[in-house]
């Protein structure tokens, strides 16, 4: 007879366990469905999880572009996680990553052809403030009128890829190139550029960002006051009351804060890889960090090493695409399959699985 | 360690001209916007890579990456196929340009074809396009004739160029036989959006539309217009299987003679940056097999429309023809420059709706 326990204490041990035996349970079931496609599921994994970093031919270009892919997801995750543990859900950080893109690149846009060592910094402030922005829409709704921010912030995603939509064929749109959607290249306009740091690194300052914002949220979540409020009102809403916790206040600020940090992101993916505004310029970060963020446990260090994997598996997947024929939706349950088994696994976190029943009168 | 050698020694072929050796296969990239299984553009575009694949044998490898999304992700993709030896490489989608240039750029020695677009920064990158609209014009009459409620849905992804000049040339020879048409046109802003593409066939289909054309790849619109009863034609590939009622015709794509032409010319050392535009005379696009229920005549019709085309004695955009606010255009008897059509982006007199900006 198989009996469930409910755990007094969430076990600490399988929260830090359970990421790693997901990703052994994904390498081996993902090794199944290879053999299936008739392909060598040794090299297959090799090529998702190795190749990337330390294969001779790809690695010196892969692991740039690891931080390039990560980076954003971090930067996004990071302020998410904050909202996920104060029971705030921020669904909408793809639509705050686009309006902080058109905010950034707008200031870049207003600014052109002049050059100046101030254009840039104020992107970086248009870029936060207008994820900041966006995410009030449904911070102020819920406060206001009790809406629900999972509903609002989503649908505010696909208002904000009209409205991005709207400025790569109107507004932004590239006058030197009419009839093609899209603006001016901001990697061609030295004073907008979010270049490398250090050339061949991956090195740019979104990435800078990103680490800045996860060292913060540490010292928030652990030491700082606010970060208390925030777990306490995601696990005893009504002690948060006692406590002095404002639910609108921490409402605005967990909201406020991704948005803002989703901003970033999109500001330093327009200016850098992405490098201009177009129509299909969001690819479902904002909708991956959510990933990212659970993956790491709502933790900022667990996020970093979330979204490095993810990025790894992104890349390795195109890896494995290309050099064994693999098809994409192949990668996409592969990548499935890691949340998958980190859900399912987590459930030993909370309950403990006994065996044979203990006979009680 | 061997592919380094092999990337050199193709390197050098492309810089001298020398064909490679036989015993090195060529390699070929390819990155499609869709899934290989999208049964329309991304299919037609791995349907001649596979045909390439079995005229070239063992003197040609190819490689694939689908549902690359544009920009950094498709400068990556693109980055490591050339980083592993690939001598050419196909990217198949308009929006990739940007990002095929940027990556040529860093890699000289790698030919590049990229479909359907406009940018041309570096001496290694070749443009290729099909004339659409020669074969959206064979549509246009089809459901100028067809329709019944005279009202012509039409699902469209971007507004570019070569989008406008198909809802253009679709337009003009419909009203041609039926001057009561009137089209309706829904933006999707995605090429690939199976679930997009059906509520927009919904949608069109309540709005009075009985004929649907598509500019987006996936089958959904057809399968919609046969659930409906109403007709449709197909997108790069014969999707008759999906609608065999509505499914009237399609304008199939056929790259592979011109992509086993590149290709060989890359094995030749020949390769050189060109800017094609192949059409119906060329065998690049070609009708998929008329519906039985589109009448006898109508087919003789149509027949010779695709005829008066590909010999060139007809050129679907043929004045006189005005821009949508009634400035003329092309007068009595003059034929649109392709330069005018690669940039175009006004919709002709007769459209009632606005371009979306």
């Amino acid at each position: 007879m198989i009996r469930l326990e409910r755990r007094k204490e969430p076990s600490t041990f399988w929260r830090v366990a359970n990421p790693f035996l997901a990703v052994i349970l994904t390498m081996l079931a993902g090794g199944m469905m290879f053999v299936a496609l008739g392909k060598d599921p040794v090299t297959a994994i090799r090529l998702i999880f190795f190749d990337p970093i330390f294969s001779a031919q790809f690695g010196s270009y892969s692991r740039p572009q690891l931080l390039i892919k990560s980076a954003p997801l971090i930067l996004i995750a990071v302020g998410l996680a904050i909202g996920f543990k104060a029971n705030i859900w921020n669904i909408g950080a793809e639509g705050q990553y686009i309006m902080g893109a058109l905010f950034g690149a707008g200031v870049a846009l207003a600014f052109f052809p002049l050059q100046g060592w101030y254009i840039f910094p104020l992107m970086i402030l248009a870029g936060a403030f207008g994820g900041f922005l966006w995410a009030m829409i449904p911070a102020i709704l819920k406060t206001r009128f009790n809406t629900n921010e999972i509903l609002v912030s989503l649908l505010l995603v696909y208002v904000a890829e009209r409205i991005l939509a709207a400025m790569a064929l109107g507004l932004m749109r590239n006058p030197d190139q009419p009839g093609f959607p899209g603006s001016r290249d901001l990697r061609r306009y030295e004073s907008a550029h979010n270049a490398e740091l250090i050339a061949g690194t991956g090195l740019h300052w979104g990435v800078v960002a990103a680490l800045v914002a996860v060292i913060f949220a540490y010292v928030m979540m652990t030491r700082h006051m606010l970060g208390f409020h925030v777990r306490l009102a995601g696990q005893a809403p009504r002690a948060a009351r006692f406590a002095g916790v404002a639910p609108a206040r921490l409402v605005v600020i967990c909201l406020g804060i991704a948005g803002a940090l989703a901003g970033l992101a999109g500001m330093f993916e327009v200016s850098g890889p992405g490098g201009q505004v177009r129509i299909e310029f969001a690819v479902g970060y904002g909708f991956t960090a959510i990933i990212v963020a659970f993956l790491g446990r709502l933790h900022p260090i667990g996020i970093v090493l979330a979204g490095l994997l993810l990025g790894l598996t992104y890349i390795g997947g195109e890896l494995a695409q290309m050099m064994l024929g693999l098809p994409s939706a192949s990668i996409q349950v592969f990548q499935g399959m890691l949340l998958f088994f980190l859900l399912a696994l987590d459930f030993q976190t909370n309950y403990r699985i006994r065996l044979r029943e203990e006979v009680r009168r | 360690m061997k592919r380094r050698t092999l990337l050199t020694a193709a390197a050098l072929s492309l810089a001298l001209g020398a064909p490679a050796s036989a015993d090195d296969p060529v390699k070929a990239g390819f990155i499609y916007i869709g899934p290989v299984g999208d049964f329309g553009w991304t299919a037609g575009h791995d349907r001649a890579r596979r045909e390439m694949q079995e005229h070239f044998g063992d003197a040609l490898e190819t490689s694939i990456v689908e549902n690359v999304d544009y920009g950094a992700d498709a400068e990556r993709v693109m980055s490591q196929m050339a980083l592993s030896g690939t001598d050419v490489i196909f990217a198949a989608s308009f929006g990739y340009g940007p990002d095929v240039n940027t990556v040529a750029g860093r890699f000289p020695d790698v030919a590049f074809q990229h479909a359907t677009g406009y940018i041309q920064d570096h001496p290694n990158v070749s443009l290729y396009d099909a004339r659409f609209y020669e074969g959206r014009a064979v549509l246009g009459h089809i459901a100028g004739n067809m329709t019944e409620t005279n009202t012509i849905g039409y699902i469209a992804s971007f507004p570019i160029p070569a989008v406008i000049m198909g809802i253009n040339s679709a337009y003009l020879h419909a009203k041609a036989v039926n001057p009561d048409v009137n089209f309706r046109i829904i933006w999707t802003f995605s090429w690939f959006d199976p679930a997009l593409e059906a509520d927009a066939a919904e949608t069109l289909i309540e709005q009075g539309a009985d004929v649907i054309m598509q500019h987006t790849d996936s089958t959904a619109a057809v399968r919609v217009a046969e659930d409906a009863g109403v007709m449709a034609f197909g997108q790069a590939s014969n999707m008759v299987d999906f609608g065999p009622n509505a499914h009237l015709t399609a304008i199939v794509d056929r790259w592979a003679p011109y992509y086993i032409e590149r290709v060989q010319a890359v094995m030749d050392g020949t390769w050189e940056a060109e800017t094609a535009w192949l059409g119906l005379a060329d065998g690049i696009i070609e009708m998929a097999p008329w519906n039985d229920r589109i009448p006898e005549e109508l087919q003789a019709e149509a027949d010779a429309l695709v005829a008066a085309i590909a010999s060139g004695e007809y050129h679907p955009f043929t004045g006189p023809i005005n821009r949508q606010d009634g400035t003329p255009w092309l007068a009595e008897g003059e034929v649109a420059q392709d330069s005018e059509l690669l940039t175009m982006d006004f919709y002709v007199e007769g459209i009632t709706q606005d371009l979306p900006n």
